[in-house]
């Protein structure tokens, strides 16, 4: 017979222990999955470093012990003073000593000022420290020790004028350093893309359209485009659309044509999928031994690209793959190639590659 | 004959196409009265425009009229490719770097051809790709997924264990906030590939963070944020806020339009963090840390803040505001003659679902709604499309996209009032083509 009462009391009963097993069993409920992690394994992949400083490791390193490493791992693409513009953006330029007064970065209001550097903009010592430590040099991120990561740092705030020559930057000083930072007080979080209310920001967005459907606004009148010259900047547009469909690419090669003009055949620029070339293996190495850090196939980078040396030097695959493994200075410009360590063969294939003219 | 035989699709024959000894052969064939051919002297002539010729012809077009090999012979066996790929008719529709964006190729961007792409959903292999220091295609075998920080205890977990937990599948886009960033000031580059190809938009599978956050016992209330890390040498940080883990919206995914994450998209482990750049999605993810503040990352602190007028920058700007472009006519397209087109394009919000997109023609004095396609979901591209028929006449076409918080998209001069012109980031201007009287479609911006 049904009984209400009863009933009532095993749902109570059930409801609770459902609700009592779910708070207990919280992220218990995969048994079999996952692991502790290790002190050791923590502290292997824990390298982050926060602008409280904590996760820093103490240790030390001086303006000049920061310049040696700077010219031997970072100059080739940061240039001798951090200044360079030829691989990446500049880290050095446009602070002022009254900005390290300030933190605020004077510079930022100029709109004559052409482009913006690190020390422009970053707020936090930490920051750099972090990076630095985790990501660079570029072709060997990670390899540098705490003690050269304070002196590349200590270097880098010194061609900022923002520590003296003398400086030794270390745990126990980071701090003071971080309270000298050029743009210190020029972050601001009080705005709407952040997606939580922790830092302060408000939930209406700052630029806002109209929704006005009829008669809005004037005439339009072009204000920018593209001039006629850089029509095939971006290669010829015909073969970067489909062949098919209700328009095709502008034939970019040309000048502009006639209505009806585009109906012809469009060239199809490569199979889609495709095999790999002959070339491919040597490629793969050319990446695997980290040369593509600072050479491209076409188009110099650091040094002369592939198919330069292809071409200065074809034929010669014992020359080149000598030079692989020893380095060298002079041949293409001031900056050194350091002697390479990869096997024998590795280095035997990628200069045969070279000598043959550097197909992709 | 049919109307929309003489809509401009035909192509007069060029003078001469025939030398005179084809001409002689063919009035001395059509004499015997082997009318075959001369349409095979048509079609030989003229490879491009032989098929509307010969229909003009009365005729009909060759390619009904005579079969074709693939109709009269054997074709392929299966599996002649074991992960199929794209007809080879399709090699123009690639991804593509921007030339002069980068010095370095393994610091650099691809863009997806959004000109190419139907419906929501980019081909993995044209999702667009972002490197910091190059990819890699890691071993599944050897990698780890750790949780550490404010947690009870750290944990590491296998690839095998991480795709044993209940998992979930989404579809968002992702964008990068630099997309459209070289438009700040004035127009630069040609096509909506290069404009607006750093969005792409998949179904992400895997198991929402917070699973992994509470098998650690993670302390969702003192522990306000994560920070996400990539295992490549660029060991990519950046700090997430914990409410919108704990909203189960952040995934550690491993899946994408059912198959297995690209190498160049992070496989085989990567965060999925709707509506926020694409920068926020650690690729190739090693590690989440609970913590208290936020880290001040360097793509936190030097890269991708974005600068105001006054000379300060915003710090932490992660979500992209609603925004939508016209993907068909686009810059660099022709358009192949006047009369009927399905204007169409794609419409997105990191703040949720898009609720309307306008549509204008004349530069934006007037304009009409378009069709939403289906399926409208929340962070996520929707298609959308309006009818037009173009009179040839130059024609300025712009759409403009509203989200349900009430978010309508700015027009760049909207924008730029508030920003200013010199930022990086998030440009959601509203995006104008110019359809010229020759076809062509142009970028321009208005004033």
């Amino acid at each position: 017979m049904f009984n209400s009462r009863n009933l009532f009391a095993t749902l109570l009963i059930a409801a609770c222990a459902c609700s009592a097993s779910a708070q207990g069993q919280k992220g218990t409920e995969f048994p079999g999955i996952g692991r502790a992690a290790t002190p050791k394994e923590v502290a292997a992949w824990d390298i982050d470093v926060r602008p409280d400083f904590k996760g820093l490791p103490p240790g030390k390193g001086s303006v000049a012990q920061g310049q040696d490493i700077w010219e031997a791992r970072c100059a080739s693409c940061h240039g001798v003073f951090g200044e360079s513009n030829t691989v990446f953006n500049p880290l050095v330029g446009g602070t002022t000593k009254d900005d390290v007064k300030t933190g605020r970065v004077a510079t930022l209001t100029r709109t004559d000022y052409p482009g913006r550097t690190t020390l422009m903009k970053v707020p936090t010592v930490s920051t750099l420290w972090d990076y630095i430590h985790r990501a660079m040099p570029w072709d060997k991120p990670k390899s540098l020790k705490p003690d050269e990561v304070y002196a590349v740092t200590a270097f880098l705030l010194n061609l900022g004028h923002i520590v003296p020559d003398d400086f030794t930057l270390s745990n126990q000083n980071i701090a003071e350093v971080q309270d000298k930072m050029p743009n210190r007080k020029g972050m601001s979080t009080a705005h709407a893309m952040w997606p939580g209310k922790e830092l302060g920001g408000t939930t209406k967005p700052d630029a806002l359209g109209s929704a006005c459907m009829n008669n809005c606004g004037p005439e339009p009148k072009i204000a920018s485009r593209l001039p006629e010259h850089a029509r095939n900047n971006h290669g010829n547009l015909r073969e970067q659309q489909r062949t098919v469909g209700p328009q095709r690419g502008s034939d970019t090669t040309k000048p502009e044509g006639a209505l009806g003009a585009a109906a012809g055949p469009v060239k199809v620029v490569g199979p889609a999928g495709g095999a790999a070339s002959p070339n491919a293996a040597a490629i793969a190495l050319t990446q695997k031994h980290a040369c593509t850090a600072c050479h491209n196939v076409e188009g110099k980078l650091v040094g002369p690209s592939f198919v330069d040396i292809g071409k200065k030097h074809a034929g010669k695959a014992d020359y080149l793959a000598g030079k692989i493994k020893a380095g060298g200075v002079g041949v293409w410009g001031e900056i050194p190639m350091p002697p390479q360590e990869l096997p024998d063969a590795d280095a035997k294939a990628i200069a045969a590659w070279l000598a043959a003219g550097a197909g992709k | 004959m049919q109307s929309w035989i003489s809509q401009g699709r035909l192509i007069k024959a060029p003078e001469n196409f025939i030398g005179p000894a084809g001409v002689r052969a063919v009035f001395a064939e059509a004499k015997r009265g082997r009318r075959d051919f001369i349409r095979g002297a048509f079609a030989a002539a003229l490879a491009g425009g032989a098929a509307t010729q010969a229909a003009a012809q009365g005729e009909g077009d060759p390619a009904i009229l005579k079969l074709p090999a693939h109709s009269t012979g054997l074709g392929q066996p299966v599996v002649t490719d074991g992960y199929g790929r794209p007809s080879k008719y399709e090699g123009n529709v690639q991804r593509r770097p921007s030339p002069g964006l980068t010095q370095t190729s393994q610091a650099s961007v691809s863009f997806a051809p959004l000109q190419s792409l139907f419906g929501i959903v980019t081909p993995s292999g044209l999702h667009f790709e972002r490197h910091h220091q190059g990819w890699w295609d890691i071993d599944p075998a050897q990698h780890r997924f750790m949780v550490n920080g404010m947690v009870k205890t750290p944990k590491v977990f296998t690839m095998d264990e991480v795709m044993r937990l209940p998992s979930v599948s989404r579809f968002c886009f992702i964008e990068c906030g630099a997309n459209t960033g070289m438009e700040w000031g004035n127009v630069a580059v040609p096509t909506v590939q290069y404009s607006h190809g750093m969005l792409s938009c998949s179904e992400f599978t895997g198991v929402p963070l917070i699973t992994l956050l509470e098998m650690a016992g993670a302390d969702l209330k003192g522990g306000k944020f994560v920070l996400a890390e990539g295992a490549d040498g660029s060991s990519m940080t950046r700090t997430i806020p914990m409410s919108l883990v704990t909203s189960g919206e952040v995934l550690v995914a491993y899946g994408q339009n059912g198959e297995m994450l690209r190498p160049e998209n992070g496989y085989p482990l990567r965060l999925v963090v709707p509506g926020v750049q694409g920068v926020s999605w650690v690729k190739y993810l090693r590690r989440v840390e609970v913590g208290d503040q936020p880290w001040g990352a360097k793509d936190e602190a030097v890269h991708y803040i974005d600068l105001m007028p006054d000379g300060t920058h915003r710090q932490y700007t992660s979500i992209q505001e609603c925004k939508s472009v016209i993907t068909t006519p686009s810059g660099g397209q022709v358009l192949l003659e006047k009369g009927f087109y399905n204007i169409n394009g794609l419409a997105w919000s990191g703040r949720g679902k898009i609720k309307k997109v306008d549509v204008s023609v004349d530069g934006g004095r007037n304009w009409r709604a378009a069709r939403l396609e289906t399926p409208v979901l929340d962070k996520c591209l929707t298609r959308f499309s309006l009818d037009w028929v173009w009179d040839g006449k130059p024609a300025i076409v712009q759409s403009r996209a509203t989200d349900d918080t009430g978010h309508v998209q700015p027009s760049s001069r909207q924008l730029r009032e508030v920003r200013g012109t010199r930022s990086i980031y998030h440009n959601n201007a509203v995006q104008s083509w110019l359809v010229q009287e020759n076809g062509e479609v142009k970028n321009v911006q208005l004033s």
